[in-house]
This record gives C-alpha cells, structure tokens and sequence, in this order.
C-alpha cells in the first residue's frame, strides 16, 4: 500500500467489498504469489552489482549487506540516492534503511518514519511488533504496556524470556544490534568458463584441436556435476599477436556430448567466409557457456534405437549451424484472425515444442489457402454491385473467367486494436473472401477490401485483392 | 552405446525389394510397379508457372502420405517464396498433413538449398523432405542430384523436387512427374471442390513412362481417386446465368444443408 492508496482510505487487511465501497473504480486483481516471488528474486540479482551478499527477505524484501562496499558509490547516502533512482527507474517504490544488522535495518524499512536520523533512537521508538512476533504476543506486549523496542530494552531479558520465549529476546537483541544473525545471500554459480593458456604460440592444428576437445570434456564433466546442458558455446582463440577470433554454436536441445559439439564446431568452420589464420599461433584459448539448460542423465533405450526426437533436433542444430539460426523454421499459429498474420514461423532452435495445429473438419474441400500473399496482390475484378461474388478478374495481366466460387466469408478487421476503432466507420475495412475456382481449374483466394456502404473509396467502389492460392 | 549391435544386425540383414508407397490408385500403383519408392528422388515439374500451387499441393499431397506422420522438412528457394507466396500452415493442415511435425527453410540460392537437402536427407529423423526451386537450377548437374540420390538412398528418406517454371535436364531422378491444375467436382452450390491435378509420369527409371491420370486427394482419408474414371465430373457451364449471381450466402446454405 503506498501513500497515495491509503490516502484515499484503503488499507492492509481490508475485505474486497468495504474496498469497493470507498473505491467504486477499482481496479481488482488476482495476486500471483510465484511470478511476485520470482520478480523480486530478478531484482534481488540486479542488486548484486552493489554488493556480493545479498538475500531476498520474501515477501517483498531485499537486503544488502554492505559492510566494506559503500565507499565505492559515495558512502551509505550515496549508495542510498543510487539504489533509489535506479528501483525508480524501473518503476519500483522502495523504502530503504540502514542499519547495524540485517533485522534492525529491515524493522526500519517496514516499520519507522523514513528518513532516518538517528539509527539508535529510531530502532528503539519502533513499534513492538517490528519484532516480528506473532499476533498474541505482540498484543500481549502491547496490553503490558510495553509499546516500543525502548520499552523492551529497558526490562530485564529473563522475565521477556519466561513470558514470551527465547526467539523474543533473540529478535530483541538482533534489532539492538547485540547480536549478529547468519545471512542466507543468494549464490552465484561460478561462470562456465574454461581456457588453456599455451607457454609458447601454438599453430599446429591438430593440437589446438586437440586442446578444445580436452577442454569440452572438462566442461562436460562440470555440466554433468551440476546436471546442466550447454545450449551455446563460444570458443575464442587468442591469437599471439593480439587478433581474436570468436566462433559461437548453438544446440536446439540442451548438450554436453563434446563429439557433438566439436561436429557443430566444425560445421561452422567450414562456413566461415575466410578460413582461420593461426599467424605466429596461438597462445590462449577459451570457452565459454553462457546459456545453459538443466539436462538430467539419460539412458539408451533397450533396444537401442536413437530417440527420434533427438535425431531430429540434431538435425536442426546441424542446418541451423550451417545456414544460419533463422533458416529453418516452425510454423506456429498466432492469435489472430487476419490471415496474414494467423501463423508466426519461428526458428526451429529454439521452438522444440511443436504446437497443435487446429484438425480441419472433414468431409469440407480445402478453406485455406496453401500459399499466401502478402501483402494481398490488387486484382481487377467485373462483380456485381453491391455484393455479388466476382464474375471474372485479371490478374498479372491475364483473364481469368471465374467458373466455381464459394463465398463471401467475411473477415472484420481488428478494430479493437486501433485508437478509436469502436465508432463506426473507423474500424478498418471488412474483407468478404471468396473461394474461386477458373475454367481451368486453378484455385483462388479472393477479397473485396471494404463492404459497399464502408464507402472505402466513394469513387471506384471497394477494391479486390488476390490473397491466396489454393491447391 | 547407441545400438551398435542393432545397427550391425540390420546391415547385415539382406537388401530387401524397395519401400514402396501406395497411392490407392490401382493404375498408377501398378506403372509404379507397387508405388513411389522411398529413398529415391522424385522430381515433380509444373506445367505452368501457374500451375505451381498446384504441384505443390500434389507434392505436399505425396510427401505427408509417405512421411507417415513423421516430420517433413519443406525447403524452398527465396525466388519461389517471393513468386509463390508465403507457405501457410492452415492451408497445410487442410491438405491432410500436420504441419506442427513440419520444419520449413527459405534459402537464399539453389547452392544452399542443395546443401540443406543433402543435410536433411542424410538424417534418417524426417519423413520426408521437399525442395521447391522456381527457375533453372544450374548448380542441380548430374554430380549434384546423384549426390542427392545417394543421401536418400543410404537413409530411406524420399526426396521431392519441386520444379517451377523449369525445363527437365538429365538427372537421377527415379521418377519424373509433371503436373497441373484441374478443374474439380463442384459442390452442391457450385462451390469449389476437392483439390484435382492433371498428373504425367513423363519419366521413370525401369518402368513404363509417358502415362497420365486426373487425381482427385481426399484429405480426410489421405489418399487420391482416380477423378478421370469416377464419372461424377460435373460438366458446369463456363458462365452462370446472370440471374443466379449474388445469391453466395443462400447457396453456402444450401450446400451446407446438403
């Protein structure tokens, strides 16, 4: 709840329908605990470029532990200022103390009126439920009295501790600074990079391929240790006198087979443009794994046959490596009636997962085409007026007398994606489709741009376009 | 570990007739000697450049009867996406094939296409594989569609050459077919019917050649019918009366009611 919701009355805790009353226009939404979990983690690892020590305090806390860093970016105000405009930056409201220990400084984020002058006087004119006790006991502290940490830390630690347990004394004690608690940061996997350096330039082939194929193993066996699968590889060959020439594969399905890869390697060697000069040699060579995937161990099925599957996708990563990774691609329907913009072809290697398309119904012919246009080709047309199917059109100059046709079918635009497309007339045009057979049996697709009253051009009529081609 | 001994045992199995695919059409199937042979290269040719829809409806036709729900790669040359339109997979799927199993590829020239056909075909993991050029191939000599030829043999994959707006040159092919557009078995409501090609076998290495047929693919049941012979060819006149245009709505009824 930020400061301009509660000051139109909502509050923590309040029902849907009291909400409702004192907000009429409000905006409900579903929370979704796991994509919120999952944000504040991706900013938990931005921050990471302040400090290596950092945890995520769930729900919705990040805590740095800045001991020893905040002189890099101008002391704690300075440090401060930057994490604030940077959260700002991408739109997030942040609260932010400081304190001597990690409880302390997030009992002052949550609890006290920021900012903070005085850290000690601030923690102990907190309120006791910044403790972090449950509701009993923090309404029992509350009914002895006891309102504040300062309350709290004047009592003697033995009779709190007989009350209301050991965790209330250790939760007073961290907020006090008395004690320190263990941190919990997030890890930081060390980067799958691995390198050979050479005493002397290497420019024998064989051995700086020998080389890489020792250090794919080496990296598959860390792959394996943390059950991960590579899906890009970037070899980079320093040559001696400082030129260096970087190579990247990519596998559609995550890999730690070093034969494989080396296969791919060499696919793209042989594409390459002008071949590899080693010069004087090369004295370093390095591999890096910036993606990864998380791989299981697999094992070969009895009677012994390669998984389909994998064959396939072995295949697409061997095109792909060849012709580039946008050549081969997936037909996939996208959510849209237009035709044109029905299916997205995305690259293979990186959709694995083939999706359905709809089952036409049987017994019909064929109601799409199998080739489109795009754009549409303008043809011209003899129809009636207003509606009637065509009679004949020219299309790429030649005559074509319509002998079959199957229509209109009529396709609105989609008016609901332009600006003011609910009133009338600024929709868009609607297409009435035609399915044409000629005298000579080839099969059309065609379209009149724009119902007649839509007036889309007051002195010729609608046009006609050419969309598709059936077969 | 990846079954070597079954690899050994299949190699040392005999050389059995050749994998053959029957077209359901009892003529054709028997100038085919049985039916298309898989592991071979077919070269299909259009008539007319536009007729190129056409043959690739009847190539498309062919290749998802022989990939046997298996993934088809269809590659096409950047000329004939620019001159034949963008391949749509709703108009695939209408056609009977799946083409969620499908990979497509538009390539820059022939030397590329050439080289992913070579690729794919060497991979036992396809159903199929389609290669659709427009206009002379002159990188497609004797070596090349040798080289095509004996991929597809050592994997048993079929390879489907797709010609436009091409003239036929020497090549190893196992059969050559040309194909065109022909007028179909109208609808009640005189709407357009199933898809029918005008089909001649112009070539084929040991077997009769120079036939033709007129097919008709029934989608649903994924298999052709001779249209020539059925006799239901509707004779329609070339123009409708005047007085029966304007009436596509009530007609969709109709034909839907029948």
């Amino acid at each position: 709840m930020d400061a301009r919701a509660q000051g139109i009355g909502l509050l923590p805790g309040l029902t849907l329908a009291d909400a409702r009353a004192r907000v009429p226009d409000l905006l409900v939404a579903e929370m979704d605990e796991a994509a919120d979990r999952h944000w504040l983690e991706r900013l938990a690892r931005h921050c990471i470029r302040w400090t290596p020590l950092v945890s995520v305090q769930a729900p919705d806390g990040i805590l740095l532990d800045i001991t020893g860093v905040e002189h890099l970016f101008g002391g704690e105000a300075g440090l401060v200022v930057q994490v604030e405009d940077e959260m700002a930056g991408i739109g997030m409201l942040v609260r932010s103390a400081i304190a001597a220990t990690a409880e302390g400084a997030a009992a002052l984020a949550r609890h006290a009126c920021l900012p903070v002058e005085d850290e000690r006087a601030a923690i102990r004119a907190l309120p006791v439920r910044a403790l972090g006790l449950d509701a009993e006991a923090t309404v029992a502290l509350r009914r002895a009295g006891l309102k504040t940490i300062g309350d709290l830390a004047t009592r003697p630690s033995a009779s709190l501790a007989a009350r209301f347990g050991m965790e209330a004394v250790t939760a007073l004690r961290r907020l006090l600074a008395e004690e320190q608690a263990p941190m919990d940061p997030l890890t930081q996997p060390a980067p799958l990079h691995f390198e050979r350096r050479f005493a002397e330039p290497v420019g024998h082939q064989e051995t700086v391929a020998g080389c890489f194929a020792d250090l794919l193993r080496e990296a598959a066996r860390t792959l394996e240790e943390r059950a991960l699968g590579g899906r890009r590889f970037v070899l980079t060959l320093f040559r001696s006198d400082g030129a260096r020439h970087r190579l990247a594969i990519e596998t559609g399905l995550p890999t730690r087979d070093p034969a494989l890869v080396l296969r791919l390697f060499d696919e793209r060697i042989a594409t390459l443009a002008d071949p590899l000069d080693p010069g004087f040699g090369y004295d370093r060579i390095s591999l890096y794994l910036p993606v990864t995937e998380p791989l299981g161990a697999s094992q070969p099925r009895l009677d012994g046959t390669v998984q389909e599957e994998t064959a396939l996708a072995e295949l697409i990563d061997r095109l792909s490596t060849r012709l580039g990774p946008g050549a081969i691609r997936r037909l996939v329907p996208n959510d849209s009636h237009i035709p044109e913009q029905a299916q997205l072809a995305l690259p293979a290697i990186d959709s694995r997962v083939p999706v359905r398309w709809p089952q036409p119904a049987a017994g019909e012919p064929p109601l799409r085409p199998l080739f489109l246009f795009d754009p549409p080709q303008p043809v011209e047309v003899i129809a009636e007026v207003p509606d009637g199917p065509p009679h004949c059109f020219r299309w790429k100059r030649k005559l074509h007398e319509v002998r079959l046709y199957e229509g209109p079918e009529r396709i609105a635009s989609e008016w609901w994606r332009r600006r003011g497309g609910e009133h009338p007339g600024k929709g868009g045009l609607t297409r009435d489709y035609y399915r044409i057979e000629d005298v000579r049996g080839r099969r059309y697709w065609i379209f009149r741009h724009g119902l007649y009253e839509e007036k889309p051009d007051p002195q010729q009529g609608p046009k006609w376009y050419l969309h598709g081609l059936f077969a | 570990m990846k079954g070597d001994s079954v690899s050994i045992l299949q190699k040392a199995l005999p050389q059995g007739p050749l994998r053959r695919w029957r077209s359901d059409v009892e003529t054709l199937d028997a100038a085919l000697s049985g039916g298309l042979a898989y592991g071979r290269m077919h070269e299909v040719f259009a008539a007319d450049v536009e007729d190129s829809v056409s043959t690739a409806g009847f190539t498309l036709a062919v290749a998802t009867g022989m990939a046997e729900g298996r993934s088809l790669l269809w590659l096409r040359s950047r000329r004939a996406s620019r001159g034949g339109g963008v391949l749509q997979a709703s108009g695939w799927a209408e056609l009977g094939g799946a083409p969620d199993q499908a990979l497509c590829g538009v390539l820059p020239d022939t030397m590329a296409l050439l080289k992913a056909a070579v690729d794919a075909l060497r991979s036992a993991a396809l159903g199929a594989v389609v290669m659709e050029s427009w206009g002379g191939m002159r990188e497609l000599d004797l070596t090349a569609s040798r080289r095509l030829s004996l991929a597809a043999e050592k994997s048993g994959v079929p390879l489907l050459l797709l010609r436009v707006d091409a003239d036929a040159v020497p090549s190893a092919a196992h059969t050559r077919w040309k194909v065109a557009a022909a007028p179909s078995r109208a609808l009640p409501g005189n709407a357009p019917g199933l898809p029918v090609f005008d089909v001649d076998l112009l070539r084929q290495k040991s077997g009769p050649s120079g036939l033709s047929w007129r097919l008709e693919w029934n989608r649903d049941e994924r298999s052709f019918r001779d249209a020539a012979h059925a006799g239901a060819l509707v004779s329609v006149p070339l123009r409708r009366p005047a007085a029966d245009t304007g009436t596509g709505p009530l007609r969709q009824i109709a034909r839907h009611a029948a």
